[in-house]
């Protein structure tokens, strides 16, 4: 199948199920009054806006803050346009609605290359799936989308807000509009009389919605581009934040469980009678295996550690399935045989790839590998939940509020209108929260303890076992460089399986289709360097593992494979790795930028004796980051000392927590770097906590200084880009003090 | 077994099997939420709490084990007002998701209690506790800071 004929077929699908659909405008985003909770004494102003009795306002966030700092970030959109300061507004977990579906999501994960932008094709693609994501009101918190989503609807909403504060002080004072204006939260009068937001509630509940909005202009911004601290960190610094797991209900019960530790096995029997026998135990139940899960054994007690310990005191016999003799290995070797017996799909083709090779004056052929990966979240998988009075309440930290909704109510053979769902604090989400696998378990639970509310808690060993893991893939590298040692060909095929489908087969079961999935390309095929032939496929291959999204997706490996591979065409073309790639994105003039500055910033080739530095440059989530990594080896052991890193995010809104996230993102990309590595051995996982499957301490921890590449552009991702450039910097440092070109993940240099 | 627990500077008496962790005796029993599980075997420091004085992984320490002493929560870090430390922690945004903080901020107390001006070194031997989100940078940065803080004090 041609790319393109899918892409179109597609859409063309999409379109022809609603006939005359396309050509209506897109459904309004800002909501109504009646869009948010009713709430005595206050007045709602649209979707996303609500004046307190106290005057707070109130601003509904439909993304889930698992350390990103949506809760900051998008508040201070609508606060922008409000005129209010950022310490007179407080944050809610918006409600489900259509209005807040998550529109970038969907258009982002489109699978056009970046230099194709602003073609007929692409535009006509994006208006569509734009269309069809304000239908659709999926509320996922994902693919560094929060701000990119928000940027518009939520500084609307501010606008709107304040033409209704204007024109309700209009009324209040008997004056015309234009005589009232509000600054820094303050309404006035032309005449120096001022009123409080509490003074005006009357007239807000009578003055209109406005019909149109006009935004400022980004020279008039006040709080956007400036640092601002984070509304969520006084609560973080005393205890005081609630997580899922903090979730405390009158006369509350809670679960541990056990699920089949092979992979696609199956529960054949559990005696319940040694578990019962434990005082504060309630009840032992069996659970199947749904949304991606495997099958469990819980029991439920009056304490977490009671029903944990009675949960070891059970014999369980499991049906080990089809998979009890997977091992990575295996896999390894069934995903090397894909990659050279298929063609698979070709994403990106220019010129004629594999004809150039042939007459490159230098042929550069390697094979890259990565592992699966866990997200390891700190906060453990967990889910509380109550059945009483024909209703069903749900407390998570989810990632994706919609979509949990739906397949708890599938879970409970009710309507999704009879669940009321509240989104807590996350401790930590990275993609694992995207997953909804635990919610039929803490659902069936809550049935059959009801109407006692029941928390759900796995172990860490559990989570670990069971996690969506990040794909291992094998990626074949192919280069070719002319007489003068210029870029010629670029040809990359890639293996492994594919998040997408699986994803949509475990949470909406009924769309499921076979799809090529750009997450298994994303930063191989999408590279910014100037190749004249280029051929970038890949070949899915399922395997029984279970996979899905982890921080950065495909570009979590693919941006490895990248980036080692362009520095190993350096070396083969005998030039600088920072001049080989400036001179290949000569048409790539924001590229260029953040990659000089980064090297500026690190001093590129000044370093101490016994260290080297490597460099790294990666396009992901719409914002580019360069990284220069400085590392030198102790006891055979990779030490990386020292990383700089440049980013072009378009318009930043909060620089304190673009800079946070990236710190954040090469933390995470480093551990996955030096120590990442899931196994299978028996069909079964073989970390189960973290002494095995290790984590970056603080001692290890590099120097990490962020630079910001300033521009007026809309804004780019942050929570993500700033992990998939940290292992391909540190390997290509690694080469320069060692001469080791080390292509697999973890590094290491012991092998 | 009846236990007591001086939490807090509170004296509670529970009626707990000997063996369970203080972590959930403090969750479950008490409702103090603040401090977390992360994984139940010392490994990564959400669940620490000083006792007496001295900072603990509460998942590893028995009720019967910490009968009759002195725990000290993320609760109760500055009852009053902050410990210079969580000041610090607000001035240079240490948290992200957060999770992991309370037992970050009790180690760090617990540092700062027997070594008010550690080094680089000496925060690095000490604080032992996971941060998935990276917020490690910011916490030596912080650790500086509120030690900073405490010679100024004097």
């Amino acid at each position: 199948m041609k790319r393109r004929s899918f892409i179109l077929g597609g859409i063309g699908l999409g379109g022809a199920l609603i006939v005359g659909w396309g050509v209506l405008p897109p459904r309004s985003r800002l909501g109504a009054r009646d869009t948010l909770p009713f709430v005595e004494g206050a007045v709602s102003l649209n979707g996303w806006v609500r004046i307190a009795a106290d005057g707070t306002v109130v601003v509904a966030v439909p993304r889930s803050e698992m350390g990103q700092g949506v809760y900051t970030a998008l508040p201070m959109l609508v606060a922008e346009e409000l005129e209010v300061p950022l310490a007179q507004v407080r944050v809610e977990q918006a409600p489900i609605d259509a209005i807040f579906g998550n529109v970038a999501v969907l258009v982002t994960g489109l699978p056009f290359h970046p230099d194709q932008d602003g073609s007929e094709l692409v535009r006509a693609s994006e208006w569509i799936v734009a269309k069809l994501g304000r239908e659709l009101g999926l509320q996922v918190t994902g693919g560094s989308t929060s701000v990119r989503d928000a940027w518009r609807p939520m500084r609307e909403a501010g606008a709107a807000a304040r033409e209704m504060l204007i024109a309700a002080a209009a009324k209040h004072w008997g004056a015309a509009p234009a005589q009232c204006s509000i600054s820094n939260g303050v309404v006035r009068h032309l005449d120096g009389r001022r009123v409080s937001l509490r003074d005006l509630i009357g007239e807000l509940r009578e003055v209109p919605l406005p019909a149109e909005v006009r935004l400022k202009a980004v020279q008039d911004f006040i709080l956007i581009g400036k640092p601002a601290p984070r509304l969520d960190v006084p609560d973080k610094v005393t205890g005081r934040a609630r997580f899922g797991i903090d979730v405390r209900l009158p006369g509350m019960l809670f679960a541990a469980l056990r699920m089949c530790p092979t992979i696609g096995g199956t529960l054949r029997s559990v005696d319940p009678s040694p578990a019962l026998a434990v005082p504060g135990v309630v009840r032992v139940s069996t659970l199947a295996a749904a949304a991606g899960g495997a099958p469990a054994v819980a029991v439920v007690a009056n304490s977490w550690w009671t029903a944990k310990r009675a949960l070891d005191r059970l014999r369980i016999e499991w049906d080990e399935g089809p998979n009890s003799g997977m091992s990575s290995d295996w896999l390894l070797a069934r995903l090397r045989g894909a990659l050279g017996a298929e063609d698979g799909f070709t994403f990106y083709e220019r010129g004629n790839g594999e004809a150039a090779l042939k007459r490159a004056v230098q042929l550069v052929e390697a094979e890259y590998r990565a592992p699966h990966l866990a997200h390891a979240a700190l906060e453990p998988i967990n889910c509380s939940a109550r059945f009483a009075d024909g209703r069903l309440a749900i407390w998570a930290p989810t990632q994706v509020p919609s979509v949990l909704r739906h397949v708890a109510a599938r879970a409970a053979g009710i309507d999704a209108d009879k669940v009321d769902l509240t989104v807590t604090l996350l401790g930590g989400g990275f993609g694992r929260r995207l997953e909804v696998d635990f919610v039929p378990q803490a659902v069936w639970l809550a049935r059959d303890v009801a109407p006692a509310p029941v928390q759900l808690i796995w172990s860490r060993e559990e989570d670990t076992r069971h996690d969506f893991y990040r794909p291992a893939a094998v990626a074949k590298m192919k280069g070719g460089l002319d007489a003068n040692g210029g870029p010629l060909a670029w040809v990359t095929k890639s293996a492994s399986d594919a998040i997408v489908p699986q994803y949509v087969k475990r949470t909406y079961p009924a769309l499921a289709v076979e799809t090529p999935d750009k997450t298994t390309i994303e930063g191989l095929f999408d590279q910014p360097y100037e190749f004249p032939h280029c051929h970038c496929a890949h070949v899915t291959h399922h395997s029984p593992v279970p996979i899905g999204f982890w921080r950065s997706v495909g570009h979590s490996h693919n941006a490895f494979f990248t980036e080692c591979f362009i520095d190993e065409l350096a070396y083969a073309a005998r030039r600088d790795p920072l001049d080989f790639r400036r001179r290949l994105l000569a048409h790539h003039p924001r590229h260029h930028a953040v990659l000089d500055l980064a090297a500026a910033k690190a001093q590129w080739g000044r370093v101490g004796p016994g260290r080297a530095q490597g460099i790294a440059l990666h396009e992901s989530f719409g914002s580019i980051v360069a990284q220069v990594a400085e590392v030198s080896l102790a006891k055979g052991k990779i030490r990386v000392h020292r990383v700089v890193a440049a980013i072009d995010c378009g318009t930043v809104v909060n620089p304190e927590i673009v800079a946070q996230q990236m710190e954040s993102g090469i933390v995470f990309g480093l551990t996955a770097a030096l120590y990442g590595e899931i196994t299978i051995s028996g069909g079964r996982v073989e970390q189960l906590s973290f002494p095995q499957y290790r984590m970056l301490m603080l001692a290890e921890t590099p120097r990490i200084e962020t630079h910001l590449v300033r521009r007026d552009a809309p804004p780019g991702g942050v929570g993500e880009v700033g992990t998939p450039p940290i292992a391909p910097a540190v390997a290509n440092a690694v080469f320069r003090l060692t001469g080791r070109r080390l292509r697999s993940l973890p590094l290491r240099l012991e092998s | 077994m009846r236990i007591v627990l001086i939490v807090n500077s509170a004296r509670r008496e529970i009626d707990v099997d000997p063996e369970m962790p203080v972590l959930w005796a403090l969750r479950d029993l008490l409702g103090l939420t603040g401090t977390k599980y992360g994984c139940g075997i010392g490994a990564c420091g959400a669940c620490t709490v000083l006792i007496d004085g001295r900072a603990k992984r509460s998942c590893r320490v028995t009720a019967a084990g910490a009968n009759g002493k002195q725990i000290r929560t993320i609760e109760s870090l500055g009852p009053e007002h902050l410990h210079p430390l969580q000041r610090a922690w607000i001035g240079h945004q240490v948290p992200q998701c957060g999770y992991c903080q309370s037992g970050m901020l009790m180690a760090a107390a617990a540092l700062l209690a027997r070594n008010p001006h550690p080094s680089d070194a000496e925060i690095d031997a000490a604080m032992t506790n996971i941060c998935r989100c990276g917020s490690y940078p910011r916490v030596r940065a912080a650790i500086h800071a509120a030690s900073q803080a405490l010679r100024d004090a004097v």
